[in-house]
């Protein structure tokens, strides 16, 4: 007999934005061709790389950083359950309401609900990755409400209908004369004269923005942190845009990750070390927003708490995979990336790009479902090294890997050479026999798919007179 | 000392000079070097490209040949972060717990061939001679896994007559990634690229590397592109003398 615990048996997977149309290899192709595009990566990640590494050079404890970082995720996952009831129970105390969504089709539905139950058409965003995750602007859009992004970045990608390609400077595919003509096109009563100097396009969209902050009484967050015990959540941004949907309307709806949650109040002073170095290169985040509930007379007087799962309750049941729940989206994977920064993020297809997004995607989704990602990386180990909660992404990557589902033909070659390499005779003949491919030529015209991948770029090797093993058994 | 060689299946079958060099080096500084003839392959191929199950074996014929030995050296970053960071991994998830210890220890007992010389056999200047511009592309998984650090600089800085010329932003992956080079084959060839263009810029004859494996990839593309520019393994340089 078993006992019914109130858990599903199989924890829902994510859906939502977490995969593209077409593989990897093929997302990838056209990128590289984009010359715009890799210039503005490549200008983009080492411009971002530089900052961010004279600022954490100045730290002496910035590895035992890491690893408290590091262990205080490992904790939290230890224990999410009760982390997470705490933190319900301390939201609900301070006056917010707790809403548990499965999936992204149900937070969207929560969302949707609770925009329409206060009579606003419209909502001010703030930069999230969470409603970015769940498709929530065109959930919103479905049900006759305006999503307005703030974040100027975030704006620039809604504007230009396009998607984000980065977790923290989501346009950064976009160059500047592109965001004039986008601004040209798209924004509400811009100035017809306007030119690409930075300055006039954050001019037109603070203009554009104010506005709407004072007009709109609804806002839409995401959170980088909550605090289980004192229902404290937090934002961390740098414009100041986030601060003014946290503080002006009268209705805040938060969409959190589940694996967001820290136990104490003092382990904030980690993440708030870690993550701006991390993140924008900066010794100390510009706009830290935290609020703890409702507090009559100041700020939003009704806030809503979503607490989202989206497979994330599924990537926690993998001892190994749960690392990727510790990130904290600060995309320093992302800017040393030699991968990302040729192909950009959309090639991954979801709306986590990166080593941390070829980790984290498929694991919300299913392996199978998402399967070219794993093998998106050289397994470099760049990303590890940056990463500010020490997650070891190409062990991952190779775990994850080993869950893939294989090619028929692939994994006939892999038997076979495994067999080989398992006998020393056999594989010395298969050496011997080996050098038959030389009259394959160094371009090496006419070999069959896979290997043409290697010889489209790239001569082979001459093959030697004798082997290694042959030269030793002559001495 | 006495030393047992893991040739790697790479330079065993292709790059037959980088383990004949590094046999050469350790005689000439006066050691006795094994090669257990039952070794082939660490089985890194499989385990990156998603077969661990499949990789069991080699996993297992790797640790049975060497266990014997208290000092074993490979010219290869690449296998030695392998060896000593997965084969644990794949021992604990597909073999047994007795299996996974053994992996632990002679992953332990393994090293890459610049910490041999350098924290093994506590020699810096290994007393090359080699009269050309080289600059040294310093490998992921030999700077990222092993961890080897600067020494095969350090190594290189004393070889004689050489003209060693620092490669720009060296640390960047080459691309080659084993089977990524042919499953991404063109985001591959792009980092190759660039990788290529720095190499170039630094006007050397010769780029060299621990890894058989960079090298192939490397010097496929120095090829195809007719630079002239040759690949040579760090083995060859520290092995060279006047009288080779």
């Amino acid at each position: 007999m078993s006992t019914f615990l109130g858990m599903p048996a199989t924890a829902p997977r994510g859906v939502g934005h977490l995969r593209g149309d077409q593989t990897f290899p093929a997302a990838a192709h056209d990128a590289l061709g984009n010359s715009q595009l890799r210039r503005n990566l490549r200008h983009a990640t080492t411009t971002i790389r530089g900052k961010s590494g004279r600022v954490i050079a100045e730290l002496p404890d910035w590895q035992e950083l890491r690893d408290a970082g590091s262990a205080i995720k490992a904790d939290v996952m230890a224990r999410l359950p009760e982390l997470l009831e705490e933190l319900e129970s301390r939201v609900t105390a301070a006056g917010g309401v707790v809403h548990w969504a499965a999936d992204a089709n149900e937070a969207n539905e929560i969302v949707t609900r609770l925009v329409r139950e206060t009579g606003s058409e419209r909502v001010i965003k703030v930069k999230s990755m969470a409603t970015q995750e769940i498709g929530l602007n065109e959930a919103l859009e479905a049900a006759g409400i305006t999503p307005v992004e703030t974040d100027l970045a975030e704006l620039i990608v809604q504007l230009g209908d396009d998607k984000p390609s980065h977790i923290l400077v989501p346009a950064i595919h976009r160059n500047r004369s592109e965001i004039r003509e986008i601004f040209l096109r798209a924004m509400p009563g811009v100035d017809p004269s306007l030119t690409d100097d930075p300055p006039v396009l954050a001019a037109a969209a603070r203009r554009y923005l104010r506005e709407t902050f004072l007009s709109t009484r609804v806002a839409v967050s995401g959170a980088n942190f909550g605090i289980a015990e004192t229902g404290t959540l937090a934002v961390v941004e740098s414009e100041g845009n986030g601060r003014m949907c946290l503080t002006l309307p009268d209705t805040l709806i938060t969409v959190m990750g589940i694996e967001k949650v820290l136990p104490t109040w003092r382990d904030l002073e980690v993440f708030l070390q870690l993550l701006p170095r991390a993140s924008t290169g900066e010794r100390m985040n510009p706009y830290t927003t935290m609020w703890t509930g409702v507090t009559p007379g100041d700020g939003p007087q009704n806030f809503h708490l979503v607490l989202l799962d989206n497979g994330r309750s599924a990537v926690l049941a993998d001892e190994i995979g749960r690392q990727a729940l510790h990130c904290i989206r600060c995309s320093a994977c992302l800017n040393v990336c030699p991968v990302y920064e040729r192909t950009g993020g959309h090639a991954y297809g979801s709306v986590y790009p990166g080593p941390i997004g070829a980790v984290l995607s498929p694991q919300l989704t299913g392996v199978a479902d998402n399967a070219s990602l794993p093998f998106a990386s050289s397994l470099c180990g760049a990303c590890f090294d940056a990463c500010p909660v020490k997650i070891d992404i190409p062990s991952l990557l190779v775990h994850l890997r080993d869950q893939a589902p294989h090619a028929a033909a692939e994994k006939a070659a892999m038997a076979a050479a495994a067999y080989t390499m398992s006998r020393p005779r056999l594989y010395a003949s298969a050496q011997r026999a080996a050098k038959l491919a030389r009259i394959a030529g160094r371009r090496g015209r006419g070999l069959p798919p896979p290997l043409n991948g290697w010889t489209a770029g790239r001569d082979l090797p001459e093959f030697p007179k004798q082997t290694f093993r042959d030269w030793w058994a002559g001495r | 000392m006495r030393i047992a060689l893991f040739a790697t299946c790479l330079a065993d079958t292709l790059f037959p000079q980088a383990a004949k060099a590094t046999v050469l080096l350790l005689e000439r500084l006066g050691h006795e070097v094994v090669f257990p003839a039952e070794q082939t392959c660490c089985g890194q191929m499989h385990i990156n490209t998603g077969y661990q199950k499949a990789a069991l074996p080699l996993v297992k014929r790797y640790v049975n040949t060497f266990d014997a030995y208290d000092v074993i050296v490979a010219p290869s970053g690449s296998c030695v972060g392998s060896i000593r960071h997965q084969h644990e991994m794949v021992a604990t998830r597909y073999g047994t717990a007795g299996l996974a210890d053994r992996a632990a220890s002679v992953g332990a007992r393994t090293h890459e061939l610049s910490e041999l010389l350098i924290d093994v056999l506590k020699v810096e200047d290994v007393g090359a001679y080699y009269p050309h511009r080289v600059t040294y592309h310093p490998t992921c998984h030999s700077l990222r896994m092993t961890r080897v650090g600067d020494k095969p600089m350090r190594l290189l800085r004393q070889v004689r007559g050489i003209d060693l010329v620092e490669l720009p932003a060296a640390e960047q992956c080459c691309g080659f990634g084993g089977t990524f080079s042919l499953k991404n084959a063109e985001t591959s060839t792009a980092m190759l690229a660039d990788k290529m263009t720095n190499i170039v810029s630094t006007g050397a004859d010769v780029c060299s590397a621990g890894d058989a494996s960079c090298l192939m990839h490397i010097g496929g593309g120095l090829s195809r592109l007719r630079t002239g520019v040759k690949t040579v393994h760090l083995a060859e340089i520290l092995a060279s003398t006047e009288s080779s």
